[in-house]
């Protein structure tokens, strides 16, 4: 019976990231569209998007490989699953011990493995210069990302996100390190979701994209796939910040109706506060050169490297 | 038992070689008989060191009177040797299998075919030596059989260079090892393990050996800067025999840092010796990949990507070392768990990938990145095993490669509790260092792979490859099993490398069968916990879900058009990414800083009609400071010395009877 009811929440999450993805993206788009005094589309455009997507034929390129018509499922799986791990309203799922905050970050690698190779598929230019510039990105991003879990991992002795969680909720006070992290993770989660300034969602300048030129290629429900994933990563981005530095209203697994309710509406405001602090962020800055980026992310990783090198000195104290 | 049944492979390994030599006549049945038996007796050895592994036991020593005659030839099976003669053997008999099919293109082979089997034979008996003469004579054998299969295309200049600095550098590894050895050994000369375990030595003598043993062991393994070699060297041998070099040979060299370090030296490392092996890991790691990722050549790509590996395997060594000697068994044994752990994934996903290039070389006749691509159409069974072998070697769940990394990563959060302030200091280095090398190892093989098999091809021989026969199909498939079954089931691989690790450290990781679902958990549940099984099932049934789905109830219709880009019109292959092009982003963020890199554009002024070009010049710090001041010493030296050809015997003898005073002189003085 408890068994049952585990997996019932377990479910319960998978499927309300899943729901909950287009969303956040709907409003990002929305409150962005306001601040620049545009009327914008409704919240709910993703989800009209997703379905006319669905519903329309596959456009396949001639020499396209059976690799190209598969990897929008892979990235699907490997961004959901990575999604579903992410502590949203409760902490402590059934399954939150089968991956800890690394597994989690590879598997978003491996959605990016199969992105970048997909856009190598086809053989254009396009996909090649998006391609190329996402590794670079990511070369940078992901230590940098990884410096961060140190970070948190060696504050809360643990890298399983539900336990962090637990550790950082009953109080860790403010420390230097964890300030550095945050302003860290926050620049490597615009960096991984191709925000502004890094890459703008929104463009349709070839020269200038990186993730839309590595799915120029992919139409119907193909498209609609990587659309779903790309607003997952983003969810899940949100929810890991939400999930660590702010996880005050987080049920526990064992907990009732109750606890459940308020962790949903807590994690349901941390998102709307997160969507608006992501429109007003990217509306009041310019998108940089690729090669600014470097930059940008090395700031990222060395303020992981600092975090970590911090931790490890004044561990003896 | 199982000694003298691998010692039986062994003679019929060295035996094969013989027949190879007077029959080199014999043509394609000489190719399938050679490949045939090595395939057998490697089976046979698989066998005995898995048996031997899996059955906890005393280790079994078996004394020929060969060799030395006051000690003759010493042989000892234990956990460590047994669990090398299984990742030696996993390789070899994989690369046996591969020959069978892709020996057939071999042109020349009498010159492959003598020293395959004594090659694998000398790996075995090093793995398997109790004294240190057995072990140099093995060692040495073994770098003369690889050097010997190097040279197999000798004609082409670039291979007989390659040959030429391996045998330099084999020589001088080989003679840091002899003196390492002379130093354990003591002034009475103990040559026998045996003796040398018992024997205490000065911690002065100790920094020694660690010294030398990195030197003689590393330049075998890769490690930056003795790795020189290593990209010329690997790439120029047989596809098979590159697989070889790089899966298994340098783990024998990794096999020979641990008999030395963990067992031989006893008591006598202190913490202060894990500094170097950690940067020295560090640095490899991220040099080598960053290298890795610049290469336009298919083959030297993945040598430099072994250069990494082993990088990362010394890492976790480092780690070992350091815990053990500051008293932490447990932790220590989570490190050097990580570290063979690592050292058998590689073997298995880097033979997979060689074998995989073997195939694309023996398809299209090209190794350089630019004459390639598309051959995912044309070869779809190798382009699947290589998927499964780049996704590996990238550390991605649930593959193999993430396990160790992720074990790597769990032993770097726990060293926080080290006492001493430089290690406190440099481990959060390493892991920024490992981190990195990780994400550029993506890079590499994204690159490697998108350009190999995807997109167009770049050149007729490419658009004209046929799928590679069948035996060497077998070969993939078995490796790309093996790394999704060492991903999944982690904690198995693990309980199996605990005796070893139980002999090294003196402690082991937790027993991980016992755990329910088959989860790893180095250290405790709050702490971590990995279940790649379970990932590997929700991945699974994800994007099955997803494909039902939406196949039932959207659309599942398909029409296919040119493809878009843009509405960019022009066809030709050439507008595709090239290698050069791929990692110029990567190139311009970390080689120009730290490799020199210089682009430079070479415009032809107007009006004249000549083309423009566009240069990369990539140099070698590691060639530009060490080894060219070290060659130019060199050639220095021996002009210096170039007239003492010249002089009369007169002068010869009173030479002769200088250097006679001189030494009974010193010899005097001395005592």
């Amino acid at each position: 019976m408890v068994l049952i009811r585990d997996l019932a929440v377990q479910g319960v999450q998978m499927l309300l990231v899943l729901a909950m993805a287009p969303l956040l993206t709907g409003l990002v788009r929305k409150l962005k569209a306001r601040l620049m005094r545009r009327r914008g589309a409704s919240v709910i455009q993703p989800y009209r998007d997703l379905l006319r997507l669905l519903r329309k034929d596959v456009v396949l390129a001639e020499n396209a490989s059976p690799l190209f018509r598969a990897a929008p499922y892979l990235i699907f799986a490997f961004t959901w699953v990575a999604a579903a791990l992410v502590p949203t309203f409760a902490t402590g799922l059934t399954f939150s011990w089968s991956a800890d905050l690394i597994a989690i970050i590879a598997l978003l690698g491996g959605a990016r493995f199969f992105l970048a190779l997909a856009g190598m598929d086809v053989g254009t230019a396009f996909g090649g210069i998006g391609t190329s510039r996402e590794v670079m990105i990511a070369s940078l991003a992901e230590p940098a990302m990884i410096m961060i879990v140190f970070t948190l991992a060696l504050v809360a002795g643990s890298t399983q996100l539900s336990t962090v969680a637990a550790v950082f909720d009953s109080g860790v006070g403010l420390r230097v390190s964890l300030g550095l992290a945050l302003i860290a993770l926050v620049m490597v989660a615009i960096a991984e979701n191709g925000r502004v300034p890094i890459d703008n969602p929104a463009t349709h300048l070839e020269l200038t994209m990186v993730h839309e030129s590595m799915i120029l290629e992919y139409s119907g429900r193909h498209l609609a796939l990587i659309e779903l994933a790309s607003s997952l990563q983003l969810l899940l981005y949100v929810s890991l910040i939400a999930c660590v530095f702010a996880p005050w209203t987080m049920a526990s697994a064992d907990a009732g109706a109750g606890a459940f309710a308020f962790g949903m509406a807590g994690w349901l405001g941390k998102l709307a506060a997160s969507a608006a602090l992501l429109a007003v962020f990217e509306t009041s800055i310019a998108k940089m050169r690729v090669f600014r980026v470097p930059v940008f992310l090395g700031a990222s990783l060395m303020l992981g490297l600092l975090g970590t090198l911090l931790l490890f000195v004044t561990k003896s104290f | 038992m199982a000694t003298v049944l691998s010692l039986a492979a062994i003679a019929i390994l060295f035996a094969t070689s013989g027949i190879a030599v007077v029959m080199a006549r014999a043509g394609a049945r000489l190719t399938g008989f050679v490949y045939g038996v090595c395939l057998a007796a490697t089976t046979a050895l698989l066998a005995a060191g898995a048996v031997r592994l899996l059955s906890a036991g005393s280790a079994e020593t078996l004394v020929l009177p060969l060799g030395l005659p006051w000690i003759g030839a010493n042989f000892r099976l234990d956990a460590l040797s047994a669990l090398f003669l299984v990742i030696v053997n996993l390789g070899a008999a994989a690369a046996c299998l591969y020959a069978l099919g892709y020996g057939r293109h071999e042109t020349e082979p009498a010159r492959v075919l003598p020293f395959y089997p004594a090659f694998l034979a000398a790996m075995n008996l090093v793995v398997l030596a109790d004294d240190a003469f057995t072990f140099l004579l093995s060692w040495e054998s073994m770098s003369l059989a690889s050097w010997a299969l190097v040279m197999a295309h000798h004609r082409v200049a670039e291979n007989a260079h390659a040959g030429y600095v391996y045998l330099v550098m084999a020589s001088a590894g080989t003679l840091a090892l002899l003196l390492a050895f002379g130093l354990l050994a003591g002034p009475d000369g103990h040559y026998a393990f045996g003796a040398i375990r018992g024997a205490a030595i000065s911690p002065a003598i100790a920094a020694g050996v660690l010294f030398l043993v990195l030197i003689g062991a590393g330049s075998k393994a890769g490690l930056y800067p003795l790795h020189a070699w290593l990209p010329l060297a690997h790439p120029a041998a047989p596809s098979h025999v590159s697989a070889l070099m790089s899966g298994v040979m340098t783990k024998v060299a990794i096999y020979g840092f641990i008999r030395v370090v963990f067992d031989l030296a006893g008591a006598a490392p202190e913490w202060w010796w894990s500094l170097p092996v950690l940067a020295l890991g560090a640095v490899t790691a991220t040099m080598g990949i960053l290298y890795a990722t610049l290469q336009s050549d298919l083959k030297r790509l993945l040598a430099y990507s072994t250069v990494e590996n082993v990088g990362v395997v010394f890492i976790g060594l480092g780690l070992a070392l350091a815990f053990k000697t500051s008293g932490m068994p447990a932790v220590a044994a989570l490190a050097m768990t990580a570290g063979l752990f690592h050292a058998l994934n590689h073997s298995l996903f880097k033979s997979l990938l060689f074998f995989g290039a073997g195939s694309v070389l023996a398809a299209t006749g090209a190794r350089e990145l630019d004459k390639l691509g598309g051959l995912i159409h044309r070869m779809p069974h190798t382009a699947m095993a290589v998927l499964v072998g780049v996704v590996a070697i990238s550390a991605l769940p649930p593959l193999n490669g993430f396990a160790s990394e992720w074990l790597t990563f769990q032993a770097i959060l726990l060293s926080p509790d080290l006492p001493q302030w430089g290690l406190k200091i440099m481990v959060p280095a390493v892991g920024a260092l490992l981190a990195l090398s990780a994400a550029l190892v993506a890079a590499a093989f994204i690159k490697a792979y998108g350009i190999v098999f995807l997109g167009r091809p770049r050149s007729p021989a490419a658009g004209n490859a046929r799928e590679t026969d069948r035996f060497s199909r077998a070969a993939m498939f078995i490796l790309a099993g093996l790394c999704l079954a060492a991903g999944i089931l982690p904690g198995l691989v693990i309980d199996a490398l605990a005796p070893v690790v139980h002999d090294m450290i003196g402690a082991h990781m937790p027993t991980q069968s016992a755990i329910p679902w088959l989860s790893i958990v180095p250290v405790g549940e709050s702490r971590s916990s990995y279940n790649g099984l379970l990932v590997f099932i929700f991945i699974g049934i994800s994007a099955l879900a997803a494909v039902y789905g939406i196949h039932r109830f959207a659309s599942r219709a398909v029409r296919t058009a040119p493809a878009w880009d843009c509405g960019f019109p022009v066809a030709d292959p050439a507008t595709q990414y090239s290698a050069g092009s791929f990692s110029q982003p990567i190139r311009r963020v970390f080689a120009t800083p730290i490799f020199r890199a210089r682009e430079e554009v070479a415009m032809p002024p107007p009006g004249d009609l000549s083309l423009a070009r566009f240069n990369v010049h990539l140099s070698d710090v590691a060639w530009e400071t060490l080894y060219r001041p070290l060659a130019s010493a060199v050639d220095f030296a021996a002009m210096r010395l170039n007239h003492f050809q010249f002089l009369t015997i007169r002068r010869y003898l009173s030479l002769v009877f200088a250097a006679l005073v001189t030494l009974l002189l010193v010899l005097a003085i001395w005592s």
